[in-house]
Parts: C-alpha cells; sequence; structure tokens
C-alpha cells in the first residue's frame, strides 16, 4: 500500500488527509496554530493517530504552508541579505529593491552592490565580469557579516553563467554564504525576477528552520518517509530543495485546492470556484493545472513574476455580509464568525449564508430564523451573488468552448448548479480539496529562454527546451518514466532581428517513491 | 529664470496611466519610466513642464525618447542618462544651446523619457508631442510629416556609445538607419532629433498632450477611489466615442517583418448585444469594425480599456475573456490631412482601406 498524507496550512484551518494510491482514506481539520507546526502535529495525529501502524506505510508528507508567505507579508524572520546585481553600465538608474515598501527593505538589511557584467538579448556581454571588482564586493559582504547573497544579472535567463561565473568568485572569498542566483528562481523581467532572489536569500535561514521543524514533526510519529513541499505552480519540491528555494512556496495555497479540485473530479480542462468564509477564488484549469499569470504578482508589496496561478480573488463568501441600503453582498465578512454571528445561527448579522437558507438551496442553521427575511430581498441577494459569481466565471474563461465549474470550500452552499450557463460540479471531499491536492501533487521542470530562429529552426529550438523542461523535472525529482510535457509557449518578439522568440515549456511527472 | 510648472512624484502616476491610455494599445509599459523618475525626484532634481502658450519662436527644442524593443526594457533598463546624452549630442553637432525638450510620442513610454532627460539638462518639457498617441516608427511624428529635419539625429547608450545622423536622404531612412544602431546598442538607446524652433514646433506639434495625459491618469485613479465609472470619465474628459463594449472572443497574432499583427474580436455586452467588434491590432490598435463595417481607423485613437477599471489593455496583454470597453477619439488635425494620411493612414499600415475619420469632435478638435 502506498500512502501519502497531504497537509495544507491555510489562514483559519490546517487540514490534513490521508491518501492510499488515489483513493482518500482519512480526513481531518483543525485551527492553525499560532506557531502553525504545532497545528500540523495534531492534524497528522489526526489522520494517523490511533492507527498505529499506518505511519510506517506511508511512502511520503507532502505540505502546503504559509510560513513563508507569512514572513514576508509580517516582515519577520527574514535574515539580512546582500544582493549583487551584475549589468553596469546599464540598469543603474533603478537599484536594487527601488520599488519596495520601505519597511520590507530595511527588515531584508539594505545592502546592495551593483557590478560590471550581464548580456544583452542576443547573449553579447554587456561589460565583462571583472573578478576584481567581485572579490572587493565579497569582501564588503564579509566585512557587514552577512551570509546570504542574492545575485541578479541582466538577461540571465538566456545564460545562466552570467549569475553563476560571479558566484564563483564570491565563493572565493565568502565560502559558506548562502547563495541564491536570480535566473534559478524568475523569468524575463529583472526588477522581479531579482525581486525573488532577494527574497528567497533572506529567507533561507527562516527555510532551514521550518524543515527541520516539519522533519521533528514527522520524526515525533515515527514517520521516516520524505518530506516535500508545494511551490506556488502546484508542483512539489523536496525538502532540500525548499532549504534553498524557500521562496517558491508562497502563495501554493489557491493551487492546492485548483489540484484538488481536477483530482477530485477527474477534470482536467474546467474552472475551479473554491469559496471561503471572506473571499472567493476563482481560475482556469488546462491540463489539470491552474493556467499561471502573466503579468506581475505582487508578495507583500513587492512585484515579482513567480510562477503563480492566475487567480482572481473577489469579496464574496459564506460569511460576507449583507448590506439593504445601498443594496451589496461583502467584501466585509464576518469570517471565521459565521457560526456565531450569521442570522441562522442565531446571531444579528445578515449574512450570504443566510440568504442561502432563506432562499431553500441549503439546510444550515435554522432556517426559521431568517423565515421573516422579505422574498423580494432575497432573491435580489441570490440573483446578486449568481451574477457577481458568473461575472468572475466569465472572465476566467480560457476559450468559448462550455467546460464544468468545479466548485470547492466551505462557502460552496452559495453557487447554484449552473454558473454562467456553465454545469456546475461538487465533488466529493470538496472541504478539503487543498490537502487533496498538496497529497496528489507532482513534480515540475521548466525553461524559459529566447531564441534566434533565424539561427536555429523552430522545431530544434522547441526540441531543446523540451529536453531542458524535462531535465530540470528529473532534476528536482520526477520519476523519469512519467516526465510528460504540460505547456509549450512561444511569443515572437516585436522590433528584434532574427526572429527572436522567448520559447517556454514545463513539464511534469510524477513523484519518485523510494 | 525658470520657466514652467513643477510636476510632483504623484504626477507621476497619473501621467504614466494616462499616457498608457494616450498608447491606443501601444507605446510601451511606462511602468519602469515612471520609477526611474520618480527616483531623480526624490535625489533633488526638479521636473518642469512649460506651457504650450509660452513657447517663444526663439526657442530651441529637442525631442527625445527611448528606441528598442519594449520587452528588452523590462530586462536591460537604462544607465539613466541615455536621452540626456543624445540631446547633448545633437546640441554639440548643431552648435546652438538647447532651451527646452519635447516628446514625439506621448503615448506609452515615451511621455516619461523626455521628463528625465529635462531633469539631468535643467530644462522644460514643452506640453506638447509629435504624435498626441503612440505610432511605431520615427516618420510618423508631425514634425517629420510637416518637413522639420529630422537630422541631425543622435543614439546614446549606456556605455558611452554615441551615434550621430549628420544627415538623411528622408525619415524612412532616418527610421532605418536609427532603428539599426540601437539594435546593436543592445536594443535600447536614447534617441534625440535635430533641434527644432519654437515656431515650427508651433505649426507641428500637438499641444497640451501631456496635461491632457495627466488628466487622464488622474480622472481614472479618482474614479477608482470613489467607485465612479472610469471609463466614461475617460469618455466625458476626451470627447471620446463610446465605440463598443464587450468580451473579448478571440485573438491571434503573428509577427511580420518584426511588428505583431494581429486581430482581437470581441462580442458585445449591454447595449451591443448580438453585435461584434473586431480590431486589428499591431503594435497598436489600428482599424476597428462593427459586424463587418469599418467604423473607425488609424491615425484616430482606438483605446481598449478594462471595462471595470479603465485600465488601457496594451496588445501583447488582451486575452479571451477580458470585459473591455472601446472608445474612439478623432486624431489631432495634424494627423488628419493628405499629407499626414499617406505616413500614417490605414494603408501606411499595410491596410486596403480609406481612412474613415471619425466624427462628432472630442479633444484634439477643440484644442
Amino acid at each position: 500500500m502506498r500512502l501519502r498524507v497531504g497537509i495544507d496550512v491555510g489562514g483559519t484551518n490546517t487540514d490534513a488527509v490521508l491518501m492510499s494510491d488515489r483513493e482518500l482514506v482519512a480526513s481531518f481539520k483543525t485551527p492553525t496554530t499560532e506557531d502553525v507546526t504545532s497545528g500540523v502535529v495534531t492534524a497528522l495525529g489526526g489522520v494517523l493517530g490511533g492507527a498505529g501502524g499506518l505511519g510506517s506505510g506511508v511512502a511520503a508528507v507532502m505540505i502546503g504552508t504559509t510560513h513563508f508567505t507569512n514572513a514576508v507579508v509580517q516582515r519577520r524572520d527574514l535574515a539580512p541579505t546582500a544582493i549583487l546585481r551584475l549589468g553596469l553600465p546599464a540598469t543603474q538608474s533603478l537599484p536594487p529593491m527601488v520599488d519596495w515598501p520601505d519597511d520590507l527593505r530595511e527588515a531584508s538589511g539594505n545592502h546592495s552592490y551593483l557590478a560590471k557584467g550581464g548580456l544583452e538579448f542576443d547573449g553579447r556581454p554587456i561589460s565583462p565580469i571583472d573578478p576584481a571588482e567581485l572579490r572587493a564586493i565579497a569582501r564588503d559582504i564579509a566585512a557587514r557579516g552577512l551570509e546570504n547573497v542574492a545575485v541578479s544579472a541582466v538577461f540571465s535567463p538566456i545564460k545562466p553563467e552570467a549569475e553563476l561565473d560571479a558566484i564563483e568568485i564570491l565563493r572565493e572569498v565568502l565560502p559558506e554564504a548562502r547563495y541564491t542566483a536570480s535566473c534559478q528562481i524568475g523569468r524575463t523581467g529583472l526588477l522581479e525576477r531579482e525581486n525573488a532572489a532577494i527574497l528567497n536569500a533572506s529567507l533561507r535561514v527562516l527555510g532551514g528552520r521550518i524543515v527541520g521543524a516539519f522533519r521533528q514533526a514527522l520524526a515525533d510519529f515515527g514517520l521516516q518517509a520524505p518530506l516535500y513541499f508545494t511551490q506556488n505552480d502546484g508542483t512539489l519540491m523536496s525538502a532540500e530543495y525548499v532549504e534553498r528555494f524557500p521562496v517558491l512556496t508562497i502563495a501554493s495555497g489557491p493551487t492546492n485546492s485548483m489540484r484538488g479540485a481536477a483530482f477530485l473530479s477527474g477534470l482536467k480542462e474546467a474552472i475551479v470556484v473554491d469559496i471561503g468564509g471572506t473571499t472567493s477564488d476563482i481560475g482556469a484549469l488546462h491540463y489539470g493545472f491552474p493556467r499561471e499569470a502573466s503579468v506581475a504578482v505582487e508578495v507583500g508589496g513587492v512585484r515579482t513574476n513567480f510562477r503563480m496561478p492566475d487567480i482572481l480573488s473577489i469579496g464574496l463568501g459564506g460569511g460576507s455580509v449583507v448590506s439593504e441600503q445601498p443594496f451589496g453582498i461583502g467584501p466585509r465578512s464576518v469570517g471565521f464568525r459565521l457560526s456565531q454571528e450569521a442570522l441562522v445561527f442565531g446571531g444579528r448579522t445578515l449574512t450570504a449564508t443566510d440568504l442561502v437558507v432563506a432562499g431553500g438551496l441549503a439546510a444550515v442553521g435554522e432556517r426559521e430564523r431568517v423565515r421573516h427575511l422579505p422574498a423580494d430581498l432575497v432573491e435580489k441577494g441570490l440573483g446578486w451573488i449568481q451574477e457577481h459569481l458568473s461575472a468572475s466565471v466569465e472572465k476566467v474563461l480560457l476559450s468559448p468552448e462550455p467546460i464544468p465549474v468545479i466548485v470547492v470550500g466551505g462557502g460552496s452552499i452559495l453557487a447554484k448548479d449552473a454558473i454562467a450557463g456553465l454545469p456546475v460540479i461538487r465533488p466529493a471531499h470538496y472541504q478539503v480539496a487543498n490537502a487533496v491536492g498538496a497529497a496528489i501533487a507532482q513534480v515540475s521542470g521548466e525553461t524559459d529562454r529566447v531564441y534566434a530562429l533565424s539561427d536555429l529552426p523552430r522545431e530544434r529550438a522547441l526540441e531543446e527546451a523540451r529536453f531542458l523542461a524535462t531535465q530540470a523535472a528529473v532534476d528536482a525529482g520526477a520519476d523519469p518514466a512519467t516526465v510528460e510535457i504540460v505547456d509549450v509557449e512561444d511569443v515572437p518578439l516585436a522590433y528584434l532581428p532574427g526572429n527572436a522568440t522567448r520559447i517556454r515549456v514545463k513539464a511534469v511527472g510524477e513523484v519518485q517513491l523510494a | 529664470m525658470l520657466r514652467g510648472w513643477e510636476l510632483s512624484a504623484g504626477d507621476l502616476e497619473a501621467l504614466a496611466l494616462g499616457a498608457a491610455i494616450l498608447g491606443t494599445g501601444g507605446g510601451g509599459n511606462p511602468y519602469i519610466g515612471r520609477l526611474r523618475a520618480t527616483q531623480l525626484l526624490k535625489a533633488g532634481f526638479r521636473i518642469r513642464v512649460l506651457p504650450f502658450d509660452q513657447l517663444e519662436d526663439a526657442d530651441l527644442v529637442v525631442a527625445v525618447g527611448g528606441i528598442g524593443a519594449p520587452v528588452v526594457g523590462i530586462e536591460k533598463f537604462e544607465k539613466g542618462d541615455e536621452c540626456y546624452q543624445a540631446m547633448r549630442a545633437v546640441e554639440r553637432f548643431s552648435g546652438k544651446p538647447v532651451t527646452a525638450l519635447i516628446s514625439s510620442e506621448i503615448g506609452g513610454s515615451n511621455a516619461i523619457e523626455p521628463l528625465i532627460a529635462a531633469a539631468y539638462a535643467g530644462l522644460p518639457v514643452v506640453d506638447a508631442d509629435g504624435m498626441g498617441r503612440a505610432f511605431p516608427e520615427v516618420q510618423m511624428c508631425t514634425y517629420l510629416i510637416y518637413g522639420l529635419p529630422g537630422a541631425p539625429a543622435a543614439l546614446a547608450d549606456e556605455k558611452g556609445n554615441i551615434a550621430i545622423l549628420s544627415s538623411v536622404a528622408d525619415e524612412y531612412w532616418l527610421e532605418k538607419l536609427a532603428r539599426t544602431a540601437a539594435v546593436d546598442m543592445g536594443a535600447t538607446a536614447g534617441f534625440a532629433l535635430a533641434p527644432m524652433r519654437g515656431s515650427d514646433l508651433k505649426r507641428t506639434a500637438v499641444p497640451h498632450t501631456l496635461s491632457l495625459a495627466l488628466k487622464l491618469g488622474r480622472l481614472v485613479l479618482q474614479a477608482r477611489s470613489r467607485h465612479l465609472d472610469p471609463v466614461s470619465q475617460v469618455a466625458g474628459e476626451t470627447g471620446a466615442q463610446l465605440l463598443f463594449e464587450g468580451k473579448i472572443q478571440d485573438v491571434s497574432r503573428r509577427v511580420v517583418k518584426g511588428f505583431a499583427r494581429g486581430r482581437v474580436e470581441i462580442d458585445g455586452l449591454r447595449d451591443f448585444q448580438r453585435s461584434r467588434l473586431t480590431v486589428d491590432i499591431q503594435n497598436e490598435n489600428l482599424v476597428a469594425r462593427r459586424d463587418g463595417e469599418v467604423i473607425a481607423s488609424v491615425p484616430d485613437l482606438i483605446m481598449i480599456l478594462d471595462l471595470e477599471t479603465g485600465e488601457p489593455i496594451t496588445t501583447e496583454l488582451l486575452r479571451f475573456g477580458f470585459r473591455v470597453a472601446v472608445l474612439g477619439l478623432a486624431a489631432p488635425e495634424q494627423l488628419r490631412t493628405a499629407r499626414a494620411l499617406e505616413v500614417v493612414g490605414p494603408r501606411a499600415f499595410g491596410y486596403d482601406l480609406p481612412y474613415r475619420p471619425l466624427g462628432g469632435g472630442g479633444w484634439y478638435a477643440e484644442h
């Protein structure tokens, strides 16, 4: 029996599921705790608990966590970090962290260096790397006592050596430092990629600590299974990888719920609506994965170009407060106090849940308590909810072909049987879709480079990109026999000679279990 | 003697947004430029705007802007003074002191570049430009259309290279040679045209467009914070017509000779139900057809805005499912003459169509 444990640490609840191959054996929900880890221990106990012997059968534990997101958003546990950008004389008009909120810049220490190096769009050097300059910078970093270093270089995504060669030189002076190369994290767009690298470098100390804490929690259960974390594109990283790239776990929550929805419903092409207490997250599944955002995504006030799902978040959930003059629902919500404050639970606040119960669409709490609501108000409210969900689903649709809408999350009762004219599916276990998404997550690899198609035929370029993506997936821990290409995007670039085309390929495979 | 009024950091956000609206889908994203200008203000530089009616006949004005590829600009952004160095190069070459700067293109990122060069130079930027919108090539600006010489022109990169085009056969050669040099410089460079007299600008430039971009940006930002409809605010201020409201149904694109060519199809919503609008796009939005009939065409401005936020959507970001409003605004008179239409009319962009002018006046007709 191949058992897997999936855990999702969310803002309100920590959910755990135990899965045997593709089947859900047990699930458990417990409030998220301040230290996060003790809630995880409780959840582990919930699904493995009395079963005693189950622990030894667990082949892997997959965790989706908000630790690193919270560290950035709350500006705590960030280690002082040096950022070295290679690109002089270009780019000096905007130094690193120029568009960061002041408090976050201070929290990560605000140590930045510019040096010669970096590439033109076609791979020519802007200026050659100057080893003496880099050694001087390394000595200054050492003098400041910094142990975390982020390195960015102009156009490094087309040639990682632009950063890696510089790191080798820094290492001569600073052999113990932890290095983050921007090309290992982000894609084209220097400021955004560099931002991600700096955040990553400043999270690495915390990364080591968190991974250690989870390992301890597992050991306490006698679990020797390997530990994985889900990253923001819904795929897994090994614990060792998380220690090096903790920033990639940021915003894995919505992705896990979408992947869980895909698994629970058996659908690969669908819209997912995850309705919580305060918000609804709406995204599109394509080949069973969330479609990724094409524009900059902000994390804690910083622009990044992470591989984030393209999620539309609207302020409508089960606890959304209904106001009558002028009429509207949300974005204010009673949140986790729904079971005290909603009318159907004996409270005094008219919520979206009350409207749904009054309209006879769901049986939650006591319907008697909402009988007094005027019929036209209920009708108006239900129409409003339907209209807003429909408009959001339409925005997220990828094509005019009719595809189903999968509804998950605790606030699912808000959805009718059709949204935007599309059939609604409510899979079993929809309440723990996130933890399921973590448990079934796969491993991915990606490449994103600019090719001059005048030098290399398009087919050859695509072939090379597919190879690189597959290799990246295997390096990240995928079983080579199961790796497949799930996304190919080639975008011709205007104004550039040589038919310059940006090719991005993503490969995914099952995690290689021992 | 300081001339004109001073731009604040807050103005820059509004200006960048307004410039993107006037970019009609192109012109490059002004985000990097806005950050750079903001940095300069923080460092104590000043940016002054010279009202068009304070332009003197004897003023000597240089048009500057970035030339290259927008996708390169987000990776290898500027050292900072490229446009300033290009401006000083034409000044040295022509031997006469420059008294002000101006934009060639108010739509998109080149609304901001002259402000940055002006901050370095301590000179004001004239409240006007050479397009009243965005166009992809330099010969499409009114200065060159109405015969002002583009050369001597200069390009400067971040490495200290400066190329002077001391003389060109015509403005098409200027575009071709400058573009080639810019690619060799790494596809980002500062570009300055020959100094122009105030008296010549008075007959060729499109006036008050910097103020217009600023006003549009402020209106949209205010509308968002007050929960008003930003699209109707833009339409109200500019006198633009609401050509269509709908949901994008399909976007197709390919690159032909270095320019992204495509078409977007929009199905009608609200008052436009059961109707379909197609917009031919290259770098900018160029021809709009409603149910097969041309209702607006270049050089008139076809602006595609997010229906709710009023955010302008550039051609590379258009995609299925967006709900959009399409506004049409009559182009400045300088772009509508027979002479201008040879350079910026539908046929100049490869469409075998006569120009179908939008009626109904609008901001440019009144200013």
